[in-house]
């Protein structure tokens, strides 16, 4: 008798003894470890333990330390008020754009997602370039115009991190909820006006409980993102000192200049960061967790719309205006700073000149940031669109004993923050392994890219290959493929669109990238992140300004060929 | 053309039997309609013919090849078993046309272009979808996307076609025609066809010979479609092709009672086959064209329905509180009248059986 197999094993069916399956699955595994489990391992081990002997001490100073705690409040206090007015701005711009009858809805939603594809320590940048407590253009102009002899807005506050996150990630919540509208029962909320509710009635009654799965999942998204944020707190609060948790570590690391003691105390302050961010999943849970509906029908249909009436213009002003503020004054702020020949110079048109481009572009830094984020992000890209395939296809199709844990080390590094992860991986590859060290080289990046990317593909090829009914890998292996043959034939073509998907959706974030990457840079390896953020660092501002409008540049480039091919692609 | 033989297959799903001892040859040549409720592993029995799953004791033979065995431990890979498969589900790939999804299995077994060509464009004859040949899958209606399925299982010129369920999803008038059409296909090309359903109504027009299972997997009756109509092996086959009644009786001496509720009826016509074992409780199971009107029989019944079906009348008639169906030729209510409803007649039980009351728990 032989043993009992896994039923879905089917090269373990042939009897071989090196199944495709487990070649697979094992492979999977050992990229689990490296990218994930040795660098979470690395963290938790030098935080307690120090030459091979446990030592708590490290970490209860670091836990006591006035200046962390204080780091450690301001990240809660920014991700809380963060989360909660980006919730509440973004319902209530859904809501507007989704189920009212505001003119120009298409333009306006368009216009809605571009923070989401931006930079948000570029708008950091802008911001403190308009309303710098000392040296703000608008903070002069309003001294000037009113006579005033102190700045009247201050950016430079958690206040102004607030505002700043705030104008970045609120679309999270606003894509969640827009779409939940869009694919929600209209009848459901006509049956509340029948049964005699008013207007606001509803709204409250209904439309909100059936839209909170969708507001609850893009607060997590806002949650996690702020708590992990490192640009917009780095620009706006170091000047201040202002830390939070994230901004603490790059500060401790820096500051120990690259000392062990200082990647020690790093990491001892990312247990701290990692316990909030989990703390903060499960209070959100449990706060959000009001049950799920499935009311929610994936057949589109025209919802009704409210009519706005005597409203209407009053909110589209409103809209413009915040459209302003968010969409175009940083952009405006940033490209006319990149031209002025001085920080500091008014903003006329006799001081404007080209020089800074023409600097950027002849300091070989700048080149080889760009080359080098352009190689990072298409690599990373390519490598977990395969990879984050195969451990879906591992986890959805195999599905070998201990499949959870594989799943949940996944998507693990996705919740994990950037900072975090970086110092992961310098503890983890940074040390001399078998005769290469990885340190200061590009590949140390593109590692930490692959381990908090991957999960982005993962999810995008797992929810592609649920639609793969077994079936069809099955009839292709009766019709005399080889289970390889079966794969590339059948399943791959299939979940292909995903796969590109999941590429881009790794590309773009990853071009922009600072968080992780300015832990990691060497002095040949920075990103274009890194760079525009030590030209800044370094008062060079209007060099960063004009980098950074560079950057814009690219990624609107880059998004717009995304749209456009994706468009076109026939969904099979 | 190739015989099939399952010897002792077993089969588990964790620890769930759903194959126990299971054996069952299928003739060269011959549709054997492999009949049972959904869940009583037919699926599971086919996924191991392919090779899909892997069962835990017994041997598989096609022809003279024995393409597993776990005492010899032979198990040919599923790619190298050349049977063609119509899924339930079609799985015909929708990135590719037609005529790929057709060809696909002669581009694995390297046969030459021109060849694949000759061969796609004559199985496609064959189901009459040659027209839609650069079709995606997706322009195709579900009817079509089934044949192209089937055709895509005949190209390989297979000993054997196996068809899971391939028409549950088809309207009745398709299912007919898809049924006459396979039956016209295979007389064509003479294959071999498992086919599989829980529908015993398109096994009854479709195949040679019919192979009975019941819940928990095990063979009840294999034989022709007049002979396990006509002659079930057991109650379950009984119960499983057709509409039937039954009744609770009680036994006692040589006399017969009719208990259908509160009320029995002593039932003088009533005979027990020599050998029938009455130390457990029997009911009689009779169907409804077995049933007839007679206002002299002391089986007093009420019709409380009658709904005119164009070739029968169908009842449904109260005896002594039990609700018994009751089919009426047309002919023959032409002949001795229509009961109407509300209408007290006597009934006779022709053709009926005995078999042993039904344990609850099942």
């Amino acid at each position: 008798m032989t043993k009992v197999g896994r039923n879905k094993d089917l090269a373990a069916i042939d009897g071989k003894r090196f199944s495709m399956d487990g070649v697979m699955t094992a492979l999977t595994v050992v990229l689990l470890l490296v990218v994930v489990v040795i660098p979470v391992v690395s963290i938790i081990y030098n935080a307690f333990f120090f030459q091979g002997h446990f030592d708590p001490k490290l970490f209860s100073s670091q836990l006591t330390d006035k200046g962390n705690l204080a780091a450690m409040w301001n990240t809660i206090k920014i991700a809380f008020w963060v989360t909660v007015l980006g919730t509440i701005v973004g319902t209530f711009y859904a809501w507007l754009l989704g189920r009212s009858d505001i003119p120009a809805k298409g333009l306006m939603r368009a216009l809605f997602n571009i923070p989401y594809m931006f930079p948000p320590f570029l708008g950091a940048m802008a911001w403190d370039l308009l309303l710098n407590g000392r040296s703000g253009y608008l903070n002069k102009l309003l001294m000037e115009v009113f006579g005033l002899s102190s700045a009247p807005v201050n950016i430079n506050t958690l206040g102004g991190i607030v505002f700043v996150e705030l104008s970045y990630y609120f679309p999270f919540v606003f894509m969640q909820v827009v779409s939940a509208l869009e694919r929600m029962d209209p009848t459901l909320e006509e049956c509340a006006r029948i049964a005699g509710a008013r207007q606001m009635t509803v709204i409250r009654k209904i439309t909100l409980p059936l839209v909170v799965p969708a507001i609850s999942a893009g607060a997590l998204l806002i949650l996690t993102t702020s708590l992990a944020h490192f640009g917009v707190p780095s620009i706006l609060g170091f000047s201040q000192g202002i830390y939070t948790l994230p901004t603490k570590i790059y500060a401790v690391i820096s500051r120990a200049g690259g000392s062990f003691e200082g990647i020690r105390q790093g990491a001892a302050l990312s247990i701290m960061l990692v316990i909030v961010v989990f703390t903060a999943l499960v209070l959100q849970k449990k706060i959000l967790s009001s049950g799920s509906y499935d009311i929610i029908k994936g057949k589109s249909m025209r919802p009704t719309l409210i009519k706005l009436r005597g409203a209407r213009i009053p909110l589209l002003i409103l809209c413009i205006a915040t459209l302003i503020l968010i969409v175009i004054v940083p952009l405006v702020m940033i490209f006319l700073v990149s031209l002025v020949k001085a920080y500091g110079l008014p903003l006329v048109p006799e001081n404007f000149t080209l020089q800074n481009y023409k600097r950027i572009f002849a300091a070989s830094g700048t080149i080889d940031s760009v080359k080098n984020s352009l190689f990072v992000s298409i690599a990373a890209g390519i490598i977990c669109m395969f990879l984050g395939t195969l451990i879906a296809y591992v986890v959805q199709k195999i599905r070998p004993k201990g499949k959870e844990v594989l799943e949940v080390l996944s998507v693990l590094p996705y919740s994990l923050p950037g900072t975090v992860l970086a110092i992961g991986v310098i503890l983890a590859w940074s040390g001399n392994i078998l005769g290469i060290s990885l340190y200061n080289t590009i590949w140390i990046i593109l590692v930490a890219y692959i381990a908090r990317y991957l999960s982005f593909s993962m999810k995008s090829s797992s929810a592609a290959l649920l639609q793969v009914h077994p079936s069809l890998e099955e009839a292709a292996r009766t019709c005399g493929a080889s289970h390889m043959e079966s794969l590339t034939d059948v399943t791959l073509p299939l979940i292909r669109p995903a796969m590109v998907s999941g590429f881009f959706l790794i590309f773009l974030p990853a071009m922009r990238e600072v968080t992780t990457s300015i832990l990691l840079y060497g002095p040949y390896t920075r990103t274009l992140g890194v760079q525009i953020y030590s030209l800044r660092d370094a008062g060079m501002i209007p060099q960063a300004a004009a980098l950074g409008s560079v950057a814009i540049v690219i990624i609107i480039i880059c998004n717009t060929i995304v749209t456009q091919a994706t468009k076109d692609r026939k969904g099979v | 053309m190739s015989k099939v033989v399952f010897k002792n297959i077993s089969f588990k799903y964790g620890n769930n039997q759903i194959l126990k001892d299971f054996s069952l040859e299928i003739e060269s040549g011959e549709i054997l309609c492999l009949v049972g409720p959904s869940g009583c592993g037919k699926t599971t029995l086919v996924r191991c013919l392919l090779g899909l799953n892997k069962p835990e004791t017994g041997e598989i033979y096609v022809g003279d090849t024995c393409i597993f065995s776990a005492s010899r431990r032979i198990n040919m890979a599923v790619e190298r078993r050349n049977i063609g498969i119509v899924f339930q589900d079609y799985a015909v790939w929708p990135h590719m046309t037609v005529a790929e999804n057709v060809g696909y299995s002669l581009k694995k077994r390297r046969v030459p272009k021109g060849e694949i060509a000759d061969r796609v464009d004559n199985a496609l004859a064959m189901v009459n979808m040659t027209e839609y040949k650069n079709h995606l899958p997706s322009q195709l209606s579900g009817g079509q996307q089934q044949r192209v399925a089937i055709a895509r299982a005949l190209v390989g010129n297979g000993d054997i076609i196996v068809m899971d369920e391939p028409i549950t999803n088809l309207d009745a008038k398709l299912r007919e025609q898809m049924l006459a059409e396979i039956r016209e296909i295979q007389r064509k090309s003479g294959t071999t066809v498992l086919y599989i359903t829980h529908d015993q109504q398109s096994a009854l027009q479709l195949c040679d010979r019919m192979a009975i299972m019941e819940p928990g997997g095990n063979l009840c009756q294999l034989g022709t479609d007049e002979d396990i109509i006509l002659h079930p092996a057991n109650r379950f086959t009984f119960e499983f092709i057709g509409v039937s009644n039954f009744i609770p009786v009680d036994v006692a001496g040589g006399a017969i009672t009719l208990k259908p509720g509160e009320a029995s009826f002593p039932w003088a016509d009533g005979k027990l086959p020599q050998g029938t074992d009455t130390s457990k409780r029997l009911e009689v199971g009779v169907r409804p064209n077995d049933i007839v009107f007679d206002n002299a029989s002391p089986l007093r019944v009420k019709v409380k329905r009658s709904v005119f079906l164009g070739s029968e009348y169908d009842y449904f008639v109260d005896l002594g509180g039990r609700e018994l169906r009751i089919q009426q030729n047309t002919l023959d209510a032409a002949k001795y009248g229509v009961m109407k409803e509300g209408q007290e007649t006597g009934i006779r039980l022709l053709n009926y059986r005995f078999y042993p009351e039904k344990e609850v728990s099942a």
